[in-house]
């Protein structure tokens, strides 16, 4: 067992599945010598050379198209899109062809891909380079949507998205990527697409936060313990398919449900789970379903200040719990 | 005239089909594929028109450059990313009429979706034809990437994509046809230029006479056909072919067809063509055309062609009577197949 950042847990998972199974096969935007903007592919160029490790023309509906071309054809294909902000030209291929093939065709085709890609801001990364997409996907049935925080998971999940039989969205929060940092157990690691985790375990409310959120989640629990709340925080790892049974376990216990995201707040993922708890754990709640999430501005602006006041962050986050806990 | 002048007169007229290698057997097959083709055609108008099929969309008037394509193609080995009129083509690659109908009735066992597509949405594992969805050139990649692994695991196989004129304004057309270059994949886009895309004429769709005209932007061979001419067609996928599997790289096939009927059936192209450019067009039959060739060339008689139409029109009647009777997809299966199953 090893410390290890969260990036290099993708990239493990990458080295080994490509070792596994010579099917495997990545291609994206700089993948190849350079190893990624971010290096998530850094050392795959020189192992297993470039017809399985493939630079792609900057053609971002193209990559996700010709991966799922390969699929048909019996290669795993793992497609990286550069910045998550880039993907929206392929989204008709993702949402009209990949999420549908198996439906479509009443089952006789199969789109057995992963379209991993860095999202999230507080980078400085602008409105260009910090978007969270992922109610974009989420939204879509034929889609699993994978999001981990921890680089266990990233290695986990991803290896059990490239074995899984459907399109994988596999969604990594790049200021996760070298600042979060933690065990990866040696030898083969398959974590289960579906299940999530409870980071920590509380009795006053349930929070719910998926990537870089969960982090902040829990220095917010940890600010907020010595006021006396306790506050348990799931990190969801998948939103799709999304596991309402812990969410709702939790929020029996708790009573109190507070939802906390990186995309803006109007139709984001919170909303859905908002819903469920609403819906599902009504009679437990003690305190209306709260949501912390970025103001609804078209994105992120560069500027410190303005990229400060955009995100959620622990003591929002915590303001936010110690306002629910006395509801 | 000498002995040998005559012998030389006689091998100069020599049949176009002989030099191209096709022998008799071949063209009657590939003939057959075109009645069939029209006769299945004709039906579902007349299924819809009678209120028994909602939608139809159709393919008369591509069937040469169909099945001209298809004949140079290996069945089950070479792919095809078919578009929405290729009919003629997917009869050609395996396809039977009842297969069709059942599509066309939104059967259970429609082989295409289950009847969970509009008809003519083909898709057929078997013969290797990839579904397809509604959205036009989100193919083109699709046989790009399949070439790309046809290449990568060393398989001798070739991909055709098919698409109408309109679809090469599109992005993914663009983005595929580079990618396909730039890997030098076996790889064949047949664009079936019919002049309209539902009622866009081709001079506000593109600025050049003939898109083979960009093939050489992309760095891959490029040609224009007469589509209505079966045997052109033939040639000129047979050489692609030969190049893709040659490692030469991808070749881009502008066939000129002419598009009888509307859009579809909730399209009246009486509204955006003129009355004189629709009298000219059936003026342009391609089974016509090769009827009358294998006529000449003594491969097919009246009588024979009578009983050959004949047959198909009972081929056809069986489709319908069977394909209407079949079950029609079950409401609890709605959810089935999201995913796969037991997964």
């Amino acid at each position: 067992m090893a410390v290890k950042t969260l990036i290099e847990g993708v990239r493990e998972a990458l080295a080994e599945e490509m070792e596994r199974d010579e099917r495997v096969w990545v291609l994206g935007e700089d993948v190849g010598r350079k190893g990624g903007v971010f290096l998530a592919t850094e050392g795959l160029h020189g192992r297993f050379g470039e017809a399985r490790v493939l630079d792609t023309p900057l053609a971002e509906s193209a990559i996700v198209g010709v991966a799922i071309g390969a699929a048909l054809n019996g290669l795993i294909p793992v497609a990286e899109i550069q910045f998550a902000d880039f993907i929206h030209p392929a989204f008709d291929q993702i949402v009209s062809e990949a999420a549908r093939i198996r439906y479509r065709s009443n089952g006789d085709w199969a789109c057995p891909i992963v379209i991993r890609a860095p999202f999230g801001g507080g980078v400085h990364g602008g409105l260009y380079h910090s978007q969270s997409v992922e109610a974009f996907y989420a939204h879509v049935p034929g889609l699993k949507v994978v999001i981990p925080s921890t680089p266990a998971d990233a290695k986990g999940l991803l290896k059990s998205a490239i074995r899984d039989p459907d399109p994988v969205m596999f969604f990594e929060h790049k200021k996760a990527y070298r600042l979060v940092k933690g065990e990866i157990p040696d030898g083969e690691l398959l974590t289960p697409i579906g299940p999530a985790q409870v980071r920590r375990e509380g009795a006053s409310l349930t929070c719910v936060a998926w990537g870089l959120m969960v982090h902040h989640c829990l220095e917010a629990a940890e600010a907020v313990a010595a006021d006396g709340i306790s506050a348990e925080v799931i990190d969801l790892r998948t939103l799709r398919p999304l596991d309402t049974g812990t969410i709702l376990r939790s929020v029996e216990k708790t009573g109190r449900a507070l939802i906390v995201h990186e995309d803006n707040l109007t139709g984001g993922f919170g909303a859905e789970i908002a819903a469920v708890v609403a819906q599902d754990g009504f009679e437990h709640l003690d305190a209306p379903v709260t949501r912390v999430a970025a103001p609804d501005v078209p994105a992120m602006p560069f500027n410190h200040p303005q990229e400060e006041a955009f995100l959620p962050n622990p003591e929002k986050i915590a303001a936010a719990m110690r306002k629910l806990a006395v509801y | 005239m000498s002995e040998e002048e005559l012998a030389r007169a006689v091998a100069a007229r020599q049949p176009r089909h002989t030099g191209l290698g096709l022998d008799a057997e071949k063209l009657q097959r590939m003939y057959r594929h075109m009645v069939l083709a029209r006769a299945l055609d004709r039906r579902m108008w007349v299924l819809n028109r009678q209120g028994r099929a909602p939608f139809v969309i159709s393919g008369q008037g591509h069937e040469a450059a169909q099945v001209g394509a298809a004949a140079a193609m290996r069945p089950g080995i070479d792919w095809l990313a078919p578009y929405y009129r290729d009919l003629a083509f997917c009869i050609a690659l395996g396809m039977t009429a009842r297969d069709f109908m059942l599509g066309v009735f939104a059967r259970a066992c429609d082989p295409s979706s289950g009847g969970r597509q509009m008809p003519s949405h083909f898709g057929l594992r078997r013969a290797r034809i990839i579904t397809t969805s509604s959205v036009v050139a989100t193919q083109v990649p699709h046989a790009a990437g399949i070439a790309y692994a046809a290449k990568a695991r060393r398989l001798d196989e070739v991909v055709v994509a098919c698409v109408g004129e309109g679809s090469t304004s599109k992005g993914d057309w663009h983005e595929a046809l580079n990618f396909a270059a730039v890997h030098r994949l076996p790889f064949i886009c047949i664009v079936q230029d019919n002049d309209y895309a539902i009622s866009v004429p081709h001079r506000l769709q593109m600025g050049v006479e003939t898109v083979a005209e960009r093939a050489r932007g992309y760095g891959m061979a490029g040609a224009t056909v007469d589509g209505g001419d079966v045997l052109a067609v033939y040639e000129a996928t047979r050489a692609a072919a030969a190049r893709a599997r040659a490692g030469e790289g991808p070749t881009l096939i502008d066939a000129k067809v002419a598009r009888f009927t509307s859009h579809s059936s909730d399209d009246d192209q009486r509204r955006y063509r003129p009355r004189e450019e629709l009298e000219a067009l059936l003026r342009r039959d391609p089974i016509e055309r090769f009827r009358n060739y294998l006529m000449d060339e003594g491969l097919l008689s009246e009588a024979a062609d009578e009983d050959l139409q004949l047959e198909c029109t009972a081929e056809v009647d069986e489709a319908v009577t069977e394909a209407e009777a079949a079950h029609e997809p079950d409401p609890a299966d709605l959810e089935r197949h999201v995913f796969a199953e037991g997964s």
